[in-house]
């Protein structure tokens, strides 16, 4: 490997921070990439949100800079809003969330947490972030072409995505270059995981942040090569005109199809799903993971039921891989294989409780730390609570049937990763901080960032599943307007979408707080300021190339606080002795 | 790790078996082939022929039969998954209600 | 320094190397995206009024020279790696030169393939088993092709590291040989259900 014959010190400015391969550096790439994504993505919610407000308005200030193609007269075409609707999904899941999840806090975190000097494969882990990089370009550079970006849902269900304008076609090639970028990211924390673990560090010894992650890279490893070989059928049908989701005898505008026919639109549903049930996991579990940290960290006790939580997050990802078509339900399979996939469903709805539980119930008798990271993650447990337990008649047959489609499903799904992942990734970033800058945000801006945007959040998403029980579909340009059924809950409209612009003008002190700490916060006095057990404390700050000074040895589990007996409340997982 | 040439030697031999078995049941698979079964049958004989073939490549030049239980156990949640994929999504279809189809 | 441990010794307690676990799991990988098309294949074969024979669209005789080619490129393949152990450079080098040789002679055996296909007017769009059939060649043809480009690396520019790392680039052999018989098992698979059934 040659890095290891140069001076690291005498590294060009390209190598260094461009080409990296150190894993940190490549992180905070994925970081900063991710995080510019997330807020494009929450931009392009907030125009919609005017339209479902208000509409046919013209939308104010930047209606007339959106073209003529897109918003005549500053008015939201029904074309653009849709492609703003998919772009939303595709470039929070893709390119923001996942991203920042597993390869921002997980690139910098794990190798760190386990003891190791780097990622097991560090140039492979340079060439997964600039496949990233390319995708977001090329999703990026589709809002470009004519007739815009993608407009078919992030689900692109065929056949309008096989007839739909070339912006489809760009975002299939970008989804080639996101999922190789996952995957060869998922091989790395493996390897990574398994084989440069520090001396004494046994698999029952590693932070919960570090199972979390691990299990996410098997989902990434195994979920998605069946989206790239549909992505890649897609492709075909819509470049070389196969008919691998066409079905015979389709009439579009009135012309029938010259395509051959012969496919099967169910078939792209179900490698999509097969991808897209772990996906949510994927979502999900590195979160818990920072929650779990910083819940241990700022409890002063040890995590209630690390071994269940270890068992179960295993368990989670097994089982995520066989409940796919409970987003099936209502395509018209029967009732013997939604029954199967309703009882999976069912059933992995259990190690997700055990895991909020066991955070829960470690609160009990903890000498409690209400800093802002901590609030961040408090609040995560019974925002994702809401969030999973709203799944529950979405995975049962039967009430799915009402609530496929509708409202519901977004509230549920926005409750887990809005005010549960992202609040996890706030907490991470808060908790963090000191570790890779050497300073400390302002708790003061923390502040108001954290309370305003918890109580923005429940009003957004909450009105969604009364208006979702009414029956008001998703997807609709207008809101519902044009139906019946729906006009009652229409008002909600309006209080959504000034409590997501407020929520985004919430944003701002944030945002601020980051990049105005990086250069004035507050400098921490030690290279463990939160006093926390994990080996990541046990760096210099920030963690020079190599990691450590010298390689550690782990003697003890990653949560030993108020040891009875030890001199101080927090006994590191390196010390040898209490 | 160099092991003794007298190991190697032996895996030389070993793997001339296997080529030459390889070749023997690529033959066999074409032979049957035109034998004109039942799709069934010929479907069944096509896939036990290929397992074996597969399994020889994977075992003996992959190395697969002296690996690590680490390997085995990943391999094995692939193998699981790869099935459920296959098995779920051919079962869905049969599972329609009423003489619909998937594909038409 | 080398910083990175486990790239040539293995670790005591999972007993790989780094590189070795890697090809496993890209493999691990490659299984679900391969099983994904075959799933495909699968359900639209099973759903479909009607499907040709493989027999009387494919040629199976080239498909079955084909098939012979890479099962002896596989074999020359370990063979190399088999060398390298031995000692032998020399006669690596003469190994994995006909494993790509062979690797190439597949190539262009389903070039032929493929313009006999176009010049009679059968192009994946015509119907889907000619898609799926495409579809399942085209991408292990690209993943036979990346096995040329790796191991025409090794056999040239890369082979100077059995100069200062024999042990390092012994292993590079065997995983770069692991990632060539899955492509040949691929095929070995591909054969018969295309062209066979």
């Amino acid at each position: 490997m040659s890095h290891s014959h140069e001076d690291p010190r005498r590294l060009s400015f390209w190598r260094k921070y461009i080409f990296a391969t150190d894993h940190k550096i490549i992180g905070l790439q994925y970081g900063i990439t991710s995080l510019f994504f997330l807020l494009f993505g929450f931009c392009l919610m907030l125009l919609m949100r005017w339209q479902l407000a208000y509409p046919g308005e013209p939308i104010p200030w930047i209606g007339k800079f959106l073209g003529e193609s897109r918003a005549p007269g500053g008015i939201m075409l029904p074309e653009f809003y849709n492609e703003l609707g998919a772009m939303h999904g595709t470039i929070m899941v893709f390119l923001g969330v996942v991203p920042l999840v597993f390869g921002a806090f997980g690139n910098y975190f794990v190798p760190l947490q386990i003891g190791a000097p780097d990622m097991a494969f560090p140039k492979l882990n340079m060439t997964s972030y600039w496949l990233f990089f390319i995708g977001g370009v090329v999703m990026l550079a589709s809002f470009f072409l004519p007739g815009g970006a993608a407009n078919s849902g992030w689900t692109a269900y065929p056949p309008l995505a096989d007839i739909a304008p070339i912006g489809q076609t760009f975002w299939l090639i970008g989804m080639v270059f996101l999922i190789n970028s996952s995957l060869l990211g998922a091989i790395n924390f493996i390897a990574t995981v398994f084989q440069l673990r520090a001396e004494g560090m046994t698999f029952m010894r590693l932070p919960f942040f570090v199972w979390a992650q691990l299990v996410t890279a098997f989902l990434l490893l195994l979920a998605f090569p069946p989206l790239e070989a549909a992505g890649v059928m897609q492709l075909l049908d819509r470049v070389a005109h196969t008919s691998f989701f066409l079905p015979s005898g389709l009439v579009v505008s009135g012309e029938p199809l010259p395509e051959s026919g012969g496919g099967s639109v169910l078939l792209w549903q179900h490698l999509f799903w097969f991808l897209g049930h772990p996906e949510v996991y994927v979502l999900i579990l590195p979160a818990m993971g920072i929650v779990a940290e910083i819940i241990a960290n700022n409890i002063r006790k040890p995590l209630w039921g690390y071994k269940s939580m270890v068992y179960s997050v295993i368990f989670l990802g097994f089982m995520s891989f066989i409940v796919w078509a409970h987003h099936m339900y209502l395509t018209g399979m029967g009732t013997a294989i939604s029954a199967f996939f309703q009882t999976t469903t069912m059933i992995i709805s259990i190690p997700s409780v055990i895991i909020l539980t066991c955070l829960f119930l470690s609160l009990w008798g903890g000498s409690i730390r209400f800093n802002i990271p901590m609030l961040f993650a408090l609040s995560f447990l019974p925002m994702f609570g809401i969030g999973g337990l709203t799944g529950l008649p979405l995975g049962l047959a039967a009430p799915d049937i009402h609530l496929h489609d509708t409202y519901y499903v977004i509230a549920h799904f926005h409750y887990v990763v809005a005010p549960g992942t992202i609040f996890a990734l706030f907490a991470g970033i808060y908790y963090w901080f000191p570790k890779v800058t050497g300073r400390k945000m302002s708790e003061v801006l923390g502040h108001i960032h954290f309370w305003p945007s918890l109580f923005l959040m429940n009003c957004i998403f909450m009105p969604m599943f009364v208006q979702g029980l009414a029956g008001v579909s998703r997807r609709l340009y207008d809101g519902g307007q044009q139906y019946a059924h729906a006009q009652a809950t229409l008002p909600l409209n309006e209080m959504s979408s000034i409590c997501a612009w407020l929520l985004g003008l919430f944003q701002l002190p944030f945002i601020f707080n980051l990049i105005w700490s990086m250069l004035k916060g507050k400098k921490v006095a030690s290279d463990n300021p939160w006093e926390a057990t994990t080996l990541e404390w046990a760096t210099p700050t920030p963690p020079g190339h190599g990691n450590f000074v010298k390689v550690p040895k782990v003697y003890r589990g990653p949560y030993e606080y108020s040891v009875p007996g030890a001199a101080k409340d927090f006994t590191p997982q390196d010390q040898e002795r209490v | 790790m160099m092991r003794g040439t007298h190991d190697i030697k032996q895996k030389i031999r070993k793997y001339w078996g296997v080529f030459t078995a390889l070749l023997i049941l690529t033959v066999v698979t074409v032979g049957i082939s035109y034998l004109k079964f039942g799709l069934a049958a010929a479907i069944i004989a096509a896939l036990t022929i290929a397992l074996i073939k597969g399994s020889l490549i994977a075992c003996f030049f992959m190395h697969l039969i002296s690996e690590r239980k680490l390997v085995y156990v990943i391999l094995g949640f692939v193998v699981f998954f790869f099935l459920s994929m296959m098995l779920l999504i051919y079962a869905s279809y049969f599972s329609l209600p009423g003489g619909a189809t998937y594909v038409s | 320094m080398e910083l990175m441990p486990y790239i040539v010794e293995e670790r005591k307690d999972t007993g790989l190397y780094n590189a070795k676990l890697g090809i496993w799991l890209f493999l691990s990988s490659e299984v679900m995206l391969f099983g994904a098309l075959f799933s495909s294949y699968v359900l639209l074969r099973t759903g479909a009024a009607h499907w040709p024979q493989g027999s009387s669209i494919l040629n199976v005789p080239m498909g079955a020279f084909n098939t012979v080619v890479l099962i002896a490129s596989s074999v020359s393949m370990v063979f190399a790696w088999a060398a390298l152990k031995e000692n032998k450079f020399g006669k690596f080098k003469f190994n994995l030169g006909i494993t790509i040789l062979l690797a190439l002679t597949f190539l262009v055996v389903k070039s032929f393939e493929y313009g006999a296909k176009f010049e009679h007017h059968m192009y994946p769009k015509t119907n889907t088993f000619l898609a799926i059939y495409f579809t399942l060649t085209a991408l292990h043809a690209l993943h036979v092709i990346g096995g040329i480009i790796v191991n025409s690396y090794f056999w040239g520019p890369g082979s100077k590291m059995w100069q200062t790392d024999p042990q390092r680039f012994t292993n590079r052999i065997e995983i770069a040989g692991i990632y060539w018989h899955f492509v040949d098992l691929v095929w070995i698979f591909l054969f018969p259900v295309l062209y066979l059934l």
